[in-house]
């Protein structure tokens, strides 16, 4: 039979549009920093950093505990849910956000609070969850994070915490900014009881979650690459008028302006604070 | 996004909320020093954070009051162009926040109260003051207010604006002004966000519950001071006496405390705020 006269091969019926995505979804995926494409098995093993760049890529609160600490952990507060002072109302009810987002992320509010073993030594450590209203600080955050500041000190155990955050929760007004002096004042009592805490900035803290606890450990580390400061950039251009510099308000530069201890990529972060943690309350006993 | 966030108000239908806003901004309104004038005596003004510089939207000083002494820190505003230009509209940079604690821990150490005046319509948003530590400028105010140990006493007297009034605000009485705001987002900025409009800032302002009123509501401040006729700006000495009178029974509640009470009455004033969740 002539080639060109061969019957066209019965085409397999093409694969309904979710099912084909399945496939090669998830395998590979661009860098955000360096636009190459990294097999996403080999971002996971480099802890979510760029193997080839070491851009570090965003990660859930879970992820997080789950770098830091030894093995499992025991979750505080958990059932926490905000009762919307404000009643507040704006695209859609507060109520309805607060309880899409619980949907979402499984969780109750932007924060998780836990303690477990950091090699070997017990530590307390609170990780805000981005995805959650942007991390944002409301009463359970504040209440969450104050609680953990009093375990903290009752029970003489370091305490983390690990800030990604736009600030303050605008949903519950001036609620959400009185956490800020709340939890400041309770770390003020850690710092008085000489109980170790050490933050750690990642990408972005901003706002009021900045301009509180998140620039009041006794060490103040942070994520290369993080987006870190007070007012938000656009904020910043639209006072000025004018494009701000490049690498304005990521780590490197409050760094280089002194409101930084160390900048530590995610790989070296455990040691890091277990280097510091040794140093400050000597080393774990056996 | 529902169809009534979007309506204009009704007319004849006001907005209590959006006016106040309009009279704690009010071009009449006594500002800090207007009311330092009227309720002290031998005002003299200490300048620097002996760190950077002078920042002239904080102005701080010792004076006294009823012969009392008394420190003050007080968030200024301008009046007139050059004066605004001058005061930065109010906006502090980080020297004006450490100039504002190194005064308050200088009163402290000598066992004299303080008083706060909060005017502001927020921390200055601009490169210099990033670079030199805005956030952690008022941080370091509201963990090293909670430790002073004498009377804090904070009167927000026109515009509280979020972080950066309340790096003045941590006090052991905290008042209000019967027309003043206190929020934690400018009903402009929160109108872009939610709406997407800064001009439904009106709107905004309703649903911040950002005024004295609201902020009593939810236990976040002691006291509302009253204000003159239609407002502090219609009799600035009248407006001036009511401060005093609080002023004055404040201090004579606070004076006989002891430091430690002191610092534990804050704390504990603080660590009840937004008890509004289930467990």
């Amino acid at each position: 039979m002539p080639w060109f006269t061969r019957p066209k091969p019965k085409t397999e019926t093409p694969p309904a549009q979710g099912e084909r995505r399945v496939r090669t979804e998830g395998l590979w995926l661009k860098c955000e920093g360096c636009r190459q494409i990294i097999w996403r098995k080999a971002l996971e093993q480099n802890l979510h950093v760029c193997p080839k760049c070491g851009y570090h890529f965003k990660i859930d609160a879970v992820t997080r505990l789950r770098q830091l600490l030894d093995g499992d952990w025991e979750t505080y507060d958990d059932s926490m849910v905000s009762t919307d002072p404000l009643e507040f109302v704006d695209a859609k009810p507060y109520k309805e956000r607060l309880a899409a987002m619980r949907q979402a992320t499984n969780l109750n509010d932007a924060v998780i609070s836990a303690g477990g073993t950091l090699n070997g030594r017990p530590v307390y450590i609170c990780v805000l969850e981005l995805k959650f209203i942007g991390g944002s600080m409301g009463a359970v955050v504040g209440e969450k994070i104050t609680r953990a500041i009093e375990r903290a000190m009752a029970r003489r155990i370091p305490l983390i915490i690990v800030s990604a955050s736009g600030g303050a929760r605008m949903q519950e007004g001036a609620v959400s900014l009185m956490q800020m002096a709340k939890i400041s004042a309770a770390l003020m009592r850690l710092d008085e009881a000489r109980v170790p805490y050490i933050s750690v900035l990642t990408d972005p803290t901003t706002g009021g979650v900045t301009a509180s606890f998140a620039m009041l450990g006794d060490l103040n580390i942070a994520e290369p690459g993080a987006l870190i400061g007070f007012a938000g950039p656009r904020v910043i251009e639209q006072t000025i008028r004018q494009k701000l510099p490049e690498g304005f308000q990521r780590s490197e530069f409050l760094l280089k302006n002194g409101m930084l201890d160390a900048v530590v990529p995610r790989p070296q972060l455990k040691q890091f604070i277990s280097k510091a943690l040794d140093f400050f309350c000597g080393p774990v006993a056996a | 996004m529902s169809d009534t966030a979007l309506q204009p108000p009704a007319p004849g239908e006001t907005n209590i909320a959006w006016q106040r806003v309009q009279l704690a901004r009010h071009p009449k309104r006594p500002h800090s020093l207007d009311y330092v004038q009227r309720l002290f005596t031998d005002f003299h003004e200490i300048h620097g954070d002996r760190r950077f510089g002078d920042d002239p939207a904080i102005v701080c000083g010792m004076a006294f009051f009823e012969g009392r002494p008394i420190m003050i820190a007080a968030q200024q505003k301008g009046r007139d162009t050059k004066q605004k230009l001058y005061r930065n509209f109010g906006m502090p940079k980080p020297e004006g926040y450490r100039k504002a604690l190194r005064v308050m821990q200088l009163a402290a150490k000598f066992g004299r109260p303080i008083l706060t005046l909060l005017d502001t319509p927020g921390a200055y948003p601009g490169i210099d003051a990033e670079e030199r530590g805005q956030a952690e400028a008022i941080a370091s105010n509201l963990r090293e207010m909670a430790r002073l140990r004498s009377p804090v006493i904070v009167i927000c007297i026109g515009e509280g604006g979020s972080g950066g009034a309340l790096a003045l605000g941590v006090g052991n009485r905290v008042y209000m002004l019967e027309n003043a705001i206190y929020s934690v987002i400018s009903p402009e900025s929160c109108a872009a966000i939610i709406y997407r409009d800064a001009k439904l800032a009106e709107r905004a302002a309703a649903a911040l519950k950002l005024t004295a009123q609201d902020l009593y509501r939810l236990g976040l401040i002691d006291g509302i001071i009253p204000e003159p006729g239609e407002g502090a700006h219609t009799d600035w000495d009248a407006a001036a006496a009511m401060v005093r009178e609080t002023l004055r029974k404040a201090l004579d509640e606070l004076t006989p405390l002891s430091p430690e009470e002191l610092v534990q009455q804050r704390f504990e004033k603080f660590r009840r705020m937004g008890n509004f969740f289930t467990e």
